[in-house]
């Protein structure tokens, strides 16, 4: 009987690890293809086979069964990543220790959420869904594809990304645990200096006495026990060893430098700092070291520490070589990041190459997943976008998106109604008659979940 | 050759100052050489337009400009009348999560004497940002109850709040709403039926008691009316002298609010946000009222409905019939009302009536077009010089006129990428 019941639990588990990533053929004809990383393609072709990229040309014939649709007209570009979201979470902030580096986003990701394909209308193939500011080290975070349709939160997961975290500085994780909140370290930037400092020293020495353990265990004649495991510490040396890219929430310029200095000093390599609105006034330092840039294009004063701020962060940060991304954390903003980068060419005139970059190559860098995304190339994933009208353009409309060679958006045919589940409990006589509220951005994504700590309801500008 | 080197040193000095200057410039200016999209008399070609002392004196084809005016060629440039954001927070707001910034929300729940004017802060980071875009113009108003307080239309250039008052104030109500707000709304049907009762009949009794006062103030000419501010604000009101800005929202609560508007007799209401209005879209073109409505770049406001419903929500009531004006709801990114119109061109409404809709609409909802909202003789000189299709992302807007004031294009944005692009000195603090 036990033996039953452990085979059932292994088909369970074998059809459920089965459930294969779909992938589709597709033949983009005759479009302008942007393909960012080798220029601008007139009147080409595009196959997708099998969910990869497998040629780019001209008069490419369509494979049997491939879906063909035709782009003349119209511009062909790599799926937009957005390095800042918050889409297709259940939980944002795990806010009750300024060091939350135990837990995983992956573990609560939501498959139903419709702002997945609200985002896929956009043209945005790829999101790293983030943990929230509310810690000075926050939890990991996971790069998804938006494969929506799908009821399975694994398959949202990008295979082979690399693990990333969250870190915040400045007033978030000051008020969550310093004397307006927790009452506990830290309430200040010096604090939160400390706290961080503390971890990696910690983690430092975690990461040794294992070292230590299993590098002697098997000689001969050693007695000594394991050290006791530590999920927390196991995080903070991944980080140590490079196995996990930093994504720092930040905003002021001393703040940045702060977490630039203390990686220096434990040899961290891989960081990308998010927000990041004062990252012009130290342009210089971040491309000295090496680190990366992911910020809003326009985004400022809904709180003080964005009140020194310049919608030519983006076109300074690029000039003085950082590499540099325009996000979204938003599910609104995230529908047109295109709309976002052409920004970058108001302010601070940056060439169309350089503003697309910053939605497809630039954020795929800072997720470390360039190999796969983030330009056409043949090799490359499938994921593309298909727009009426050049995407810098205001008068842009994206037709459709494809990821992994399958068609998830197609303006003329989908149904309205892209629910993937619908409660029918839920009530859908509901309003909501507030001016400036739900229907424009409200700026407290990245501080979802840690209201309760604060013993109020946030102001709408906290972000 | 001393003289010289003086006369060099003395330009380049009036040269640096002019480029540092934060004040605006009075006169006569001639813009000349520039395609005119008047807006209301069609799009003139190789035009000028001329401006003095704070008014458009002429628009037509080139011209010999008058005696000591300054000429600015804007060959290859676009000229257009200031752009309106019909609804935002602009002045009354600083820093957002800052409470103490913050002066949009007063205490109370029938306040409509509560002056938005009052608070505008005309020293305000927020508004150099935003005139330099081009939006010359906003409705800033303020938020909270049922009436919050009664907005006012500012030109963004002056030192008081009057130098700025263009002229229209207008008491904003928030009609209840009759429905479940989200999901978060766990209350029975009942208990929400109860509630939307309640309130309507205290918005009813607002008006009965304004109405009683009307009545006592005409029969005494005032003389027999105590202090009653609130009822005093709502004067205009009941006597159709100010309008009502009328926020509503779900398709339901428009219908009710339509219905509201017509048992009352009320005629000079401007219905504002209107988000499910393209739900109810005839309903509001019979009833004949016009639309304040966005944000633009909005989501749609239930879960089931078409990912582009509020793109295309105000292409969609004009098609209907019903005339629409945009606002942004914004405080610190007015500036990308321009967009906002965009997208709702690209999203069906068409660039023309875009345009529109951020001109002379607006002008017209509030009982200005006198002054604003296009290009002609007469009118306010707020005018705006772009280098290409101001609603194109990438392009820049190159002159601003606000009343005649020549409006210098620096704004906190502009100042630090001026300091910043080349940071000097750079890592090393030793070299350039």
């Amino acid at each position: 009987m036990k033996k039953l019941i452990i085979i059932a639990c292994l088909l369970i588990a074998v059809s459920g690890m089965a459930q294969q990533l779909e992938r589709g053929t597709v033949l983009i004809k005759n479009g302008t293809v942007l393909t960012i990383t080798q220029g601008v393609k007139e009147n080409t072709d595009v196959l997708i086979k099998d969910g990869k990229i497998s040629q780019i040309g001209k008069n490419i014939a369509a494979p049997a069964g491939a879906r063909v649709i035709d782009a003349t007209g119209h511009h062909v570009m790599p799926g937009i990543i957005d390095a800042h979201s918050h889409l297709a979470l259940d939980a944002v902030n795990e806010a009750t220790t300024p060091v939350s580096a135990m837990v995983w986003e992956g573990d609560d990701l939501d498959p139903l959420d419709v702002g997945m394909y609200r985002a896929v209308a956009g043209g945005v193939t790829i999101s790293h869904a983030m943990h929230g500011s509310a810690n000075a080290i926050g939890g990991q975070c996971q790069t998804i594809k938006h494969r929506y349709g799908t009821v399975d939160p694994r398959v949202l997961m990008m295979e082979g990304a690399p693990r990333t975290i969250k870190f915040a500085l400045g007033e978030n994780p000051t008020r969550v645990h310093g004397n307006n909140g927790a009452g506990i370290v830290p309430n200040t930037r010096m604090g939160v200096e400390f706290v961080i400092r503390q971890a990696f020293s910690e983690g430092k020495e975690y990461m040794e006495s294992w070292n230590k353990y299993n590098a002697s265990k098997n000689q001969k004649g050693f007695r000594g026990a394991p050290p006791k495991y530590d999920l927390r510490m196991e995080t903070i040396a991944a980080i140590l060893r490079g196995e996990i890219i930093i994504h720092c929430h930040s905003y002021r310029a001393d703040e940045i430098y702060m977490l630039l200095k203390v990686c220096k000093d434990f040899g961290i390599k891989r960081l990308v700092f998010q927000h990041v609105n004062e990252g012009f006034k130290v342009a210089p330092e971040l491309a000295a070291q090496g680190a990366m840039a992911s910020v809003f294009a326009d985004w400022w004063a809904y709180k003080f520490e964005v009140y020194y701020s310049t919608a030519y962060n983006a076109a300074i940060l690029t000039r003085n070589g950082v590499v540099t991304s325009i996000n979204s954390d938003d599910a609104e903003l995230t529908r047109h990041l295109y709309h976002e980068a052409a920004k970058t060419q108001k302010y601070g005139g940056l060439t169309d190459e350089e503003a697309l970059s910053l939605i497809t190559i630039n954020p795929a860098k800072q997720l470390g997943i360039e190999s796969r995304v983030g330009s056409l190339e043949v090799g490359k994933d499938g994921d593309v976008v298909i727009f009426k009208g050049h995407p810098l353009s205001v008068y842009a409309v994206p037709t459709f998106t494809i990821i992994d060679g399958v068609v998830k958006f197609d303006r003329e045919k989908d149904p309205d109604d892209m629910r993937l589940y619908v409660d029918p409990k839920q009530t859908i006589d509901m309003t909501d008659a507030v001016f400036e509220d739900e229907s424009s951005h409200n700026h407290d994504e990245c501080m979802k979940n840690a209201e309760f700590l604060l013993g109020v309801k946030f102001a709408d500008q906290n972000r | 050759m001393k003289k010289i080197i003086y006369l060099i040193l003395f330009v380049c000095a009036g040269v640096a100052a002019l480029a540092q200057s934060p004040k605006g410039k009075y006169g006569t200016f001639v813009l000349t050489n520039a395609t005119i999209e008047t807006v209301t008399k069609g799009t003139i070609t190789n035009g000028t337009v001329i401006i003095s002392n704070g008014k458009i004196t002429y628009v037509g084809a080139a011209t010999t400009a008058p005696q000591g005016a300054e000429v600015i060629d804007c060959k290859g440039k676009w000229i257009y009348p200031g752009f309106i954001d019909g609804g935002t927070n602009l002045g009354l707001s600083e820093v957002g999560s800052d409470q103490r910034t913050r002066d949009m929300s007063e205490i109370g729940d029938v306040i409509p004497q509560m002056q938005a004017l009052t608070a505008v802060n005309p020293n305000s980071v927020l508004i150099p940002v935003t005139r330099v875009s081009g939006v010359t113009t906003v409705l800033t108003a303020p938020d909270g109850g049922m009436f919050p307080g009664t907005a006012a239309l500012i030109n963004l250039h002056g030192y008081t709040p009057d130098q700025m008052y263009a002229n229209f104030k207008g008491v904003v109500v928030n009609f209840p709403s009759t429905g479940r707000r989200g999901g978060f709304d766990r209350r029975t049907d009942d208990e929400i039926k109860t509630a939307s009762e309640k309130a309507m009949k205290k918005l009813n009794d607002v008006f009965d008691r304004a109405s009683q006062y009307h009545k006592l103030d005409s029969a005494t000419k005032g003389k027999g009316v105590e202090y009653y501010p609130e009822m005093e604000a709502m004067l205009g009101v009941v006597r159709g002298e100010r309008t009502i800005l009328l926020e509503v929202n779900a398709a339901k609560d428009i219908l009710e609010a339509l219905k509201w508007i017509k048992e009352r007799k009320l005629k000079n209401v401007v219905l504002t946000g209107c988000r499910e209005g393209w739900r109810v879209a005839g309903d509001i073109a019979k009833a004949g009222f016009p639309v304040v409505a966005g944000p633009v770049l909005a989501l749609p406001s239930r879960e089931y409905d078409r990912y582009d419903k509020a793109y295309a929500n105000p292409g969609l009531m004009k098609k209907a019939g019903v005339k629409v004006a945009l606002r942004t709801s914004e405080t610190e990114n007015v500036r990308n009302l321009l967009f906002n119109a965009g997208f709702a061109a690209a999203y069906g409404l068409g660039r023309e009536e875009a345009l529109k809709a951020i001109t002379i609409v607006p002008a017209e909802i509030f009982g200005v077009s006198d002054k604003l909202g296009s290009v002609e003789v007469g009118k306010t000189a707020n005018i705006v010089v772009s280098d290409g299709d101001p609603f194109e992302t990438k392009t820049n807007i190159v002159h601003v006129f606000i009343d005649g004031w020549q409006i210098p294009m620096v704004s906190r944005h502009t100042q630090l990428y001026d300091e910043f692009l080349k940071r000097e000195p750079g890592v090393n603090k030793s070299q350039k």
